[in-house]
């Protein structure tokens, strides 16, 4: 029986290493909206918890949820979620083994940025 | 001198250590988030700027406060193990631990926070409506 060989396994290959193509830029993307949100998320849970404990607290806190940085935040994560919302369809799609031909991946990552500005703008219209 | 067949030494040895689990839970919380989260959008969105006892008044309503709680619950386990999947993917040894026990810390307790915000928001609405306000 051979040796077993401890080794040294690589971390995930650097983005500078590759040329940016669409495809990459889409899915990097997807990570970053993904764990940005959590800021969105602490702000809303923070304001939900003012709203529970006491009316003062609450208007502190529905001061920043509505200020400049609210909105900043707010609406940074609307598009956020949106996006983060098309891409994971297409990674489902990826998924189930279609739409990997480079073009067909390229036409799904232009919908996925167009869609979601799209989709932003609507639900700022609708709410 | 151990006998392993080539398999039983390649067992668990794989990038996560834990076979497909990990990508298949995100898997199947996304479909339920892409249920919920237009849902949640819609209803935080139109509360947000709302007065005080009108967010009380919608949060302590049944339909509001059980999306709500099904999107934060859903929706920190997969910020949990999608951060921990970008924290394998950039850090190795004790940073990568210390990386994955702070994300998974802050999701659940971002988890407990806001179920005791609708817990409590809806006793002050069942409160509220028993003085007939």
């Amino acid at each position: 029986m051979a040796d077993v060989k401890r080794v040294e396994r690589p971390l995930s290959p650097h983005l500078q290493i590759y040329r940016p193509q669409l495809t990459s830029l889409t899915s990097i993307l997807t990570r970053i909206t993904g764990n940005a949100l959590i800021v969105g998320v602490l702000l809303a849970v923070w304001w939900l918890l003012a709203a529970a404990t006491s009316p003062e607290y609450f208007e502190t806190a529905n001061a920043v949820a509505t200020s400049w940085f609210g909105d900043l935040v707010f609406t940074g994560s609307l598009w956020a979620v949106w996006y983060h919302y098309l891409a994971g369809l297409r990674h489902l799609y990826f998924d189930a083994g279609k739409g990997l031909e480079i073009e067909t991946a390229e036409k799904l990552g232009l919908g996925v940025i167009v869609g979601s500005v799209v989709l932003t703008i609507i639900t700022i219209i609708l709410v | 001198m151990r006998y392993l067949t080539a398999r039983k030494r390649a067992e668990g040895k794989g990038a996560s250590g834990t076979g497909t689990e990990h990508h298949w839970y995100m898997t199947m919380s996304a479909v339920g988030l892409a249920f919920l989260v237009p849902v949640f959008v819609y209803i935080f969105g139109k509360t947000l700027g709302q007065g005080h006892e009108a967010v009380i008044e919608t949060f302590s309503r049944p339909f509001p406060a059980i999306l709500t709680a099904l999107t934060v619950v859903v929706g920190m386990r997969h910020f949990a193990k999608g951060a921990q999947m970008m924290i394998e993917d950039y850090a190795r040894g004790t940073s990568r631990k210390i990386g994955i026990i702070i994300a998974y810390s802050i999701s659940y307790a971002v988890t407990a926070v806001a179920l005791y915000a609708l817990a409590k928001m809806t006793f002050i609405g069942f409160i509220l409506g028993a003085m007939g306000a």
